[in-house]
């Protein structure tokens, strides 16, 4: 769509622009500037992790950057038998982060696409509602609904009475605390996450095309492989990363579900930040988490491209 | 063969869905359930009680924290409404102009974020803010700019949908007849994207209403909201009054959802059936002769 | 290839309008003059400028350079809610949150008159399209046809010096088009507004158009009316672009004052009128398919008269199309279109496929360009 000429160089338009602009230069890229800043300053050394940077030492200037923190990152100085390069806990809590990441997108696009999919292809009349009830739970807290979950898998719980009282176990399963316990909340809270991207993508798809591979031969599944799923990718694509990213660095699930085996980086960070109040170091932990997610992000946007008028792909 | 694939689809589906939605809801139905226990005890239901209820109303800090929560929802989501607005009217109407990627990833980018690194990276600029003029301190200021941002993010993304399908030459129409820019917005743009407005703000009234981590990173002592008394309580145990305050929330929501999903579907009806009613027979237009 | 603006006159006159998008012309240099009260069509193919060069009158696009005066003003810096133009939307655009009645006194409203004078205004415009009942209903709750009255009766309320409108029948199906055409024709004759219409339907454009400007590419070929533009047109292009035509490339070998002959690769063309151009340039010629005569006995006619074969016959009820093979010196051959209408319902000397024929025209028949 074409903007009238004469409504260009509108002092209007500047406005409309700088308002939001500027809103998010503030307080989205500036806190990470400072971030990045904040990660290569020094807690240890007594100085203030605010002090400036820079600094005249007889006459020349000299810039202050302490990589301490990004070593220790890697590095266990440690005497222990897990000391040298790798192998710190950090490391593990960033490999446990992209594990259950992992994990959940999997599951959720396991559990998710056939759901979305069904949705897709049920009569139009009763979409809306189908879609209200998935839309439902997202709208009431997600706190109160995994802190259901706690109440559910303890060793006292629901399931555990459950199952006892149908008589298949004899004593109660450890559920709670578990990797299982986490990845059954983080796929719970996410599930909507991925189903919503791909029910938005399958819906638009045209099941003609379906009946053109039936009509050359394809049976029933391979046309659903060679056909829907590609047709869908972008579906895919876009809602495993709204999954994937935000659970790499997921802090509540982990805390309220998860056990002390499967510490996850979102937890570290809060623990350096409030406990240890190693202000630098917590900071440096999320510009390596943000590094991390950085090619998933690409992988995002591409999915999720901008046509120019806002407009997704 | 088609048929039968057909009919096994249609029979996997409902099973499928059916299964999916009892996982979902699980959660929901125990939240209910065991609200009205009188016991504290998690596994078994001992019988019907109201004594979370009375617990609830009783427990001065969720109290304090719900009516805090709903202040900072209220303005988070006006706030976040009115830059969406902005945000989803540069992104669909000004197509070219310097830095328009960049602000395109600075909008969307809060969708995906992990809210640690969100919640952290704000928390850092506040505490320098602070040194340098003194203001703001940490409480509902800075959990309002946090949750706006996060607000804003989805209220463009939903705001913007529906801007893209506006049709434009409505706007020109109006132009045409007189009116100056801004009246155009006023008279023409808003009326049509107001259902959009109203959808943005329901959604980040909620986001805020249920944020945890950044609400966390950046509160200060006395300013605690709704979801952090909660989930402090749940690190620390069983307590059933949440059960009680999540029923009642799940009630509300549900009624509220199902109100407005009712009343869509009937006005979209009463839509289809003046619109078919309009399509009868086409008359031409008339001979002004007559109409003297 | 432009007409220079008629000096002076024309109450709408576009001076050199120019309009480009990333250094490519939409509009190259487009002088028009439109006289007060008629009803001039923009016609061509899409992206050949017509819709840019309107939109410029309605003042949505800034013209790169060149002037658009209306009544004497110079129109091309003001916004459109400065101009006393209005325009009717192909999509008609009526505000859905509105009723008819306020949707058809929004204009009113925004230049301030009074609520009486509105009133009465309003009434009119319904009482123009025979929509009085109608007043109080959503656009939504009308029918196509409906709405475009309601269009209408919006873009003439403001009682505008001119009428702008883009593609007004595109929406509707044949049949109710055909019928509008001559009814929104009356409405306007009898309000007596200057119209500028852009369409790409010739059809439409022939029917309701008192002048036409045939634009092909951003530049404006041909203004005229419709008969002068079917029978007299001044290119190949306007020749092929409205109705169907016979076109034939020749050289001039004879041109006297009135008469000239055009050697093509088929026989010799004989015109009645003389074109004063030089002897030995490339021309075509340019023959209607309904000023042909064919036959399968010979016709006592010397000059003209060609022979081919009949390759292909569709019957359309009131008339015949035949495609004729014509063989030529030298084995070029090409096809010739030829209808004749079905007057009468005999069977004698029915002509088939594979028939050899003849085939003549009058020498009044044929165009000569040399563009």
């Amino acid at each position: 769509m074409k903007i009238p000429s004469w409504l260009q160089f509108n002092p209007g338009r500047r406005f409309v622009i700088g308002v939001p602009y500027v809103w998010l230069l503030l307080f989205f890229v500036l806190p990470f500037l400072i971030l990045l800043r904040i990660s290569v300053t020094d807690m240890g050394s007594g100085v203030d992790p605010f002090a400036p940077l820079i600094e005249s030492v007889s006459g020349s200037w000299h810039v202050l950057l302490r990589y301490g923190n990004y070593v220790s990152i890697f590095h266990d100085a440690g005497q222990g038998a897990a000391s040298g390069w790798g192998n710190t806990i950090y490391m593990e809590a960033y490999k446990t982060s992209l594990k259950y990441a992992l994990l959940t997108t999997a599951s959720c696009l396991v559990i998710g696409y056939p759901f979305a999919y069904f949705i897709a292809r049920s009569r139009p009349s009763i979409r809306p509602a189908l879609l209200m009830l998935v839309m439902l739970p997202f709208w009431t807290s997600f706190l109160l609904r995994v802190y259901a979950w706690k109440g559910i898998l303890a060793d006292q719980g629901v399931l555990n009475n459950l199952l006892m009282a149908l008589g298949i176990i004899d004593e109660p399963v450890v559920m709670l605390y578990t990797n299982v316990s986490m990845l059954v909340g983080m796929t719970y809270v996410y599930c909507p996450f991925m189903i919503l991207p791909l029910y938005a993508n399958l819906v638009k798809m045209d099941f003609r095309l379906l009946e053109a591979a039936h009509d050359l031969g394809a049976s029933a599944w391979k046309a659903f492989w060679l056909v829907t799923v590609p047709l869908s990718k972008s579906g895919i694509i876009a809602g495993s990363m709204l999954v994937f990213i935000p659970s790499v660095g997921e802090f509540v699930i982990p805390s309220l579900l998860g056990g002390a085996e499967n510490i996850m980086i979102g937890r570290v960070v809060w623990d350096e930040m409030f406990s240890s109040n190693n202000w630098p170091r917590a900071a440096a932990l999320s510009v390596v988490m943000i590094l991390l997610i950085l090619v998933p992000l690409a992988f995002y946007y591409r999915a999720n491209s901008d046509r120019g008028d806002g407009r997704e792909r | 063969m088609k048929t039968l694939w057909r009919f096994a689809e249609n029979q996997i589906g409902r099973l499928w869905l059916g299964v999916v939605y009892l996982f979902l809801y699980i959660p929901l139905f125990f939240l209910i359930v065991f609200s009205f226990n009188s016991t504290r005890q998690d596994g078994v239901f001992t019988g019907f009680s109201l004594r979370w209820y009375e617990a609830l109303l009783a427990d001065s800090r969720l109290v304090e924290g719900f009516f805090l929560s709903l202040k900072v929802a209220l303005i988070t989501g006006t706030l976040s409404v009115v830059l969406g607005s902005f945000a989803a009217f540069v992104l669909v109407r000004y197509l070219r102009f310097t830095g328009r990627t960049l602000f395109y990833g600075m909008v969307n980018a809060p969708l995906v974020m992990p809210e640690v690194i969100i919640g952290l990276s704000l928390l850092l600029l506040m505490v320098a803010v602070q040194r340098t003029v003194g203001w703001p301190d940490r409480g509902f200021i800075t959990i309002v700019t946090g949750h706006t941002l996060l607000g804003m993010a989805y209220a463009t993304v939903v705001i913007q949908s529906r801007l893209s399908e506006m049709d434009r030459s409505l706007e020109e129409a109006a132009m045409d007849l007189g009116c100056r820019p801004m009246q155009v917005f006023f008279l023409v743009t808003l009326p049509n994207i107001a259902p959009a407005l109203v959808s943005a703000w329901l959604l980040t009234f909620t986001l805020s209403f249920d944020d945890v981590v950044i609400s966390e990173f950046l509160s200060g002592p006395g300013v605690t909201t709704l979801p952090q008394v909660i989930f402090s309580y749940a690190r620390r145990g069983v307590n059933p009054s949440i059960y009680a305050a999540a029923t009642i929330l799940i009630a509300v929501v549900s009624l509220g959802i199902i109100t407005y999903s009712i009343s869509v579907m009937r006005r979209q009806k009463r839509l289809d059936r003046e619109i078919s009613a309009a399509a009868r027979p086409e008359q031409s237009f008339p001979d002004p002769a007559r109409a003297r | 290839m432009n007409l220079p603006a008629s000096p002076g006159d024309g109450y709408l006159r576009t001076d050199q309008l120019v309009k480009r998008f990333d250094g490519v012309a939409a509009v190259d240099d487009v002088s028009l003059s439109i006289q007060k009260g008629e009803i001039f069509a923009l016609l061509g193919s899409s992206g050949c400028g017509k819709s840019t060069l309107l939109r410029m009158l309605a003042g949505f696009e800034k013209p790169t350079s060149g002037s658009v005066i209306l009544d004497g003003v110079d129109i091309a810096s003001f916004p459109p809610y400065e101009r006393p133009i209005n325009m009717m939307f192909q999509s008609y655009a009526l505000f859905p949150h509105l009723n008819i009645w306020d949707n058809i006194a929004f204009g009113l409203k925004r230049e301030g008159m009074p609520k009486a004078e509105i009133e009465a205004r309003v009434q009119e415009m319904l009482k123009l399209v025979q929509l009085e009942a109608f007043a109080k209903r959503k656009p939504h709750q009308l029918s196509g046809g409906q709405q475009q009255r309601v269009a209408l009766a919006r873009s003439l309320a403001k009682k505008p010096q001119l009428l702008l409108l883009d593609e007004p029948l595109g929406a509707l199906d044949k049949k109710l088009r055909e019928r509008t055409q001559f009814e929104l024709v009356n409405i306007l004759e009898s309000v007596g507004v200057t119209c500028v219409m852009v369409t790409h339907d010739q059809e439409e454009a022939m029917a309701m158009a008192s002048r036409i400007a045939v634009m092909s590419h951003g530049r404006v070929l041909q203004v005229g009316t419709p008969k002068e533009i079917y029978e007299h047109p001044n290119c190949r292009f306007v020749a092929d672009f409205i109705g169907n035509v016979n076109l034939m490339e020749g050289e001039l070998t004879l041109d006297e004052a009135d008469r000239c002959e055009v050697t093509t690769g088929h026989g010799v063309v004989h015109v009645g009128h003389g074109i004063s151009g030089t002897r030995g340039m490339s021309v075509a010629i340019a023959v209607r398919p309904e000023k042909i005569h064919i036959s399968k006995t010979r016709p006592d006619v010397t000059v003209n008269l060609f022979n081919g074969k009949v390759r292909e016959i569709a019957y359309f009820g009131s008339y015949n199309t035949f495609i004729v093979d014509m063989t030529g010196e030298g084995g070029h051959s090409r096809t010739i279109k030829i209808t004749e209408t079905n007057t009468t319902r005999h069977e004698s000397s029915v002509i088939t496929w594979d028939d050899p024929v003849f085939f003549w025209w009058d020498d009044a028949a044929p165009v000569v360009l040399t563009q």
